[in-house]
């Protein structure tokens, strides 16, 4: 698998990876999907190293994915969860840190409501750590995840014509997406309402904009819907979710105007009926369980990278 | 006491004299190129850059009430290290400074102390609550020099029209701190790129200027005077550059750290460059450069933010607004806009010194006979480093931690007294 390492990294967002590493964490991803589809799924290669999921934001999914990835390389897993530990009682997020590095952990995967955390966690332990999703700004394992998806489907993502729909402004998948998605070589074109899509996206991200879902998916490779939150109703930035539905759904009609055949994906959990209906999400175009088993994986990938696994 | 300057490069009448300077007592009785005179402390300027004291007319002791953050003490302590001889205390302590009883409170400690002149500005509404108008007038006769919400800017328009009229009859300045809470919202950092980019809730240009916007407005029809506090757009600029052709009575100050530092400084979420207004893009830096210049922004205020390690130690969310600025305003910009060519020395001193000392209307800001002995002198070729054993305030919040900045305060008098030296390094 060449000579690239990822001993010891932070993932902290993919801006801080090259392309060439991208390529390999997806090519290691491959083998451990093969291991997945195995009857008896489990390497012995991180036996003996721990590994701490830091649950600050609540995502049973996500964690889930996670434990089951540093299971499935004998790896120990400790949870920490913040909704009944010392966190709730006001410990800061520094001393937290602290007192569990004494455990001994090895590497730590965290996600925080709060833009930068992982950094903190680093900060404090001097430990690899895996960025979960933090805040709005980043959430560099689902984005690989999406990736690895279009990946194993088209074979190589240079080229691809990517519409995302929806909720720009509040999400991390997105902006992870934008930044690993171009260094593969794919034109990214975002679409929402203008109140959910933020100022300056293509200057940052060097993607397109549109506020129109058909200019948005004319001749688009693959299509990914974002899950749309009612909150954003009532903080005034969209007036009903029939609104928001009328003008940006994806469904069996609005894929049309796609190239025919275009891949269909979503991060989830989905609100069927709002941002896609049924019909499309259960339909043959979408890979969307696909991404669920492939974070597990893409996450296998990365924690033995890493934690420097050997085959 | 007496105190005999030999040898100094004085900056005086806008430009430098190499001379003599003694004081005696609290003020300068000779200017002169040679002077004899016996003295009880002869300090040799040779090499050395004698300047008036500098001014700062914004800053937050946290005294009384958060005094884990700073006090009294400390915060004078540290302004006379940065060479600052007068500054002003902003309200939002714990009690609020809204009454009399507070205002001589802080006048007293700090005259006890005697390292740094300490002036008050009192709440303008009380309990800075946004809902009635603070006991201005009474806090007048304790001694305050202005009234300002700083940080709880008033939302209510009625209210500031109110509180501008009521100053306004009392001959009293307003101090704006100019934030729209529901255009702010749950901003961290400038709405920008920066925001986009780190998915952080950003605060839009426009929270400031329509604030600014309106006490304009109201200050044209009330005819009270108004100072705009930190400026941090390119549109505020332009705003008050338009409003102060049209005659109307407003004054503004930038912070170092607006004049220095752009938003991209954000990018590893270090918590030291949160502050409020935040810091923006390069182009809204260049506005304010570009009106220090033309004299659209009147002078500079530190806005010294102290908050404890404990506290800026945090989740960027959490993580409180502020950074601290007395010791790093001379050094910070003279290394980073006079070294560099973008203002002159001269100039900076106008906006640190003489400028803030005329606006308050103080016996000082100038090196000559009569004049309040408030004087710093500064090593231009000597260097300090920023770090936490160097900061001398009780916070160590500085966005310039790290650096190595030239333009060393060698000595600072207050009213005739040292308060300063660089040899005693505590």
């Amino acid at each position: 698998m060449n000579n690239i390492s990822l001993l010891g990294r932070n993932l902290y967002d993919l801006d801080d990876y090259t392309p060439e590493e991208i390529i390999n964490i997806l090519e290691v991803s491959k083998v451990m999907k093969e291991i997945n589809s195995r009857e008896y799924k489990k390497l012995p290669t991180l036996k003996g190293k721990t590994i701490c999921t830091l649950f600050v934001e609540n995502s049973t999914r996500t964690r889930m994915s996670f434990e089951l990835a540093a299971n499935r390389l004998s790896a120990d897993v400790v949870t920490f969860e913040a909704t009944t530990s010392s966190l709730q009682k006001g410990e800061s997020l520094q001393d937290t840190v602290t007192t569990l590095n004494a455990m001994g952990i090895d590497l730590y995967i965290i996600r925080h409501s709060s833009a930068g955390s992982p950094q903190i966690v680093n900060k404090y332990t001097g430990k690899p750590v895996m960025n979960a999703g933090d805040g709005r700004h980043a959430h560099p394992t689902q984005a690989l995840l999406d990736m690895y998806s279009i990946y194993e489907r088209l074979g190589s993502l240079n080229g691809l014509k990517i519409a995302i729909i929806g909720d720009i402004v509040n999400s991390r998948v997105v902006r992870s997406n934008l930044i690993g998605m171009k260094k593969l070589g794919a034109e990214v074109t975002i679409c929402g309402p203008r109140t959910l899509v933020p100022n300056h996206m293509d200057t940052v991200y060097g993607c397109k904009v549109t506020y129109d879902l058909k200019t948005a998916l004319k001749n688009a490779d693959v299509v990914m819907g974002l899950r749309m939150q009612l909150e954003r109703q009532t903080e005034g930035l969209f007036p009903s979710l029939e609104e928001y539905t009328k003008h940006y759904v994806l469904s069996k009609q609005t894929i049309k105007w796609a190239k025919k055949d275009a891949l269909v994906m979503h991060p989830g959990p989905m609100n069927r009926g709002v941002e896609i209906l049924p019909e499309l999400a259960d339909s043959s175009q979408s890979i969307i369980l696909d991404q669920v088993s492939n974070g597990v994986a893409v996450r296998m990938a990365l924690l033995f990278s890493i934690l420097g696994g050997r085959f | 006491m007496k105190i005999l300057i030999k040898n100094a490069s004085a900056y005086i009448n806008k430009t430098w004299i190499d001379t003599d300077v003694l004081i005696d007592k609290q003020n300068i009785i000779k200017v002169e190129k040679e002077i004899n005179d016996k003295a009880d402390l002869t300090i040799d300027a040779k090499g050395k850059k004698l300047i008036p004291g500098f001014v700062d007319l914004h800053c937050h002791l946290r005294d009384p009430g958060q005094t884990y953050k700073e006090d009294i003490h400390t915060g004078t302590r540290s302004a006379a290290k940065g060479g600052f001889t007068t500054i002003c205390a902003m309200p939002n302590t714990e009690p609020t400074i809204d009454n009399i009883g507070e205002v001589e409170y802080i006048q007293r400690k700090a005259k006890d102390l005697g390292l740094c002149k300490v002036k008050v500005i009192g709440a303008s509404s009380k309990k800075l609550e946004g809902k009635e108008i603070a006991e201005i007038a009474t806090m007048k006769e304790g001694g305050i020099v202005a009234v300002s919400d700083d940080g709880a800017c008033v939302q209510n328009s009625k209210l500031q029209s109110n509180i501008m009229l009521y100053a306004q009859n009392f001959d009293i300045p307003v101090i704006i701190h100019a934030e729209d809470y529901s255009l702010a919202g749950k901003g961290q950092i400038a709405g920008g790129i920066m925001a986009t980019k780190l998915g952080l809730s950003g605060i839009p240009a426009l929270a400031e200027e329509v604030i600014i916007s309106r006490d304009l407005m109201l200050s044209e029809a009330t005819k009270c005077q108004i100072h705009i506090a930190h400026l941090s757009t390119a549109n505020s600029v332009e705003m008050i550059r338009q409003a102060k052709k049209k005659g109307i009575k407003v004054t503004s100050e930038v912070t170092p750290h607006h004049l220095i530092f752009n938003e991209e400084r954000l990018a590893t979420f270090d918590t030291n460059f949160k502050c409020k207004p935040p810091i923006r893009s390069e182009k809204d830096r260049q506005a304010l450069i570009e009106g220090l210049i033309d004299g659209t922004i009147d002078l500079i205020a530190t806005d010294h933010a102290p908050h404890a390690d404990f506290e800026k130690e945090k989740e960027f969310d959490f993580a409180p607004f502020g950074v601290i600025g007395f010791e790093t305003a001379f050094p910070g910009l003279y290394t980073h806009l006079v070294k560099n060519n973008i203002i002159s020395l001269e100039l900076l001193i106008e906006k640190l010194s003489t400028a803030p000392a005329s606006w308050l209307k103080l016996n000082s800001g100038a090196i000559e006979v009569g004049k309040a002995a408030d004087l710093v002198l500064v090593d231009l070729n000597q260097s300090i480093e920023i770090n936490n054993e160097t900061i001398s305030s009780k916070s160590k919040n500085s966005p310039f931690i790290g650096e190595t900045l030239l333009g060393r305060i060698e000595l600072t008098i207050c009213d005739g007294k040292v308060t300063w030296e660089i040899n005693d390094n505590k």
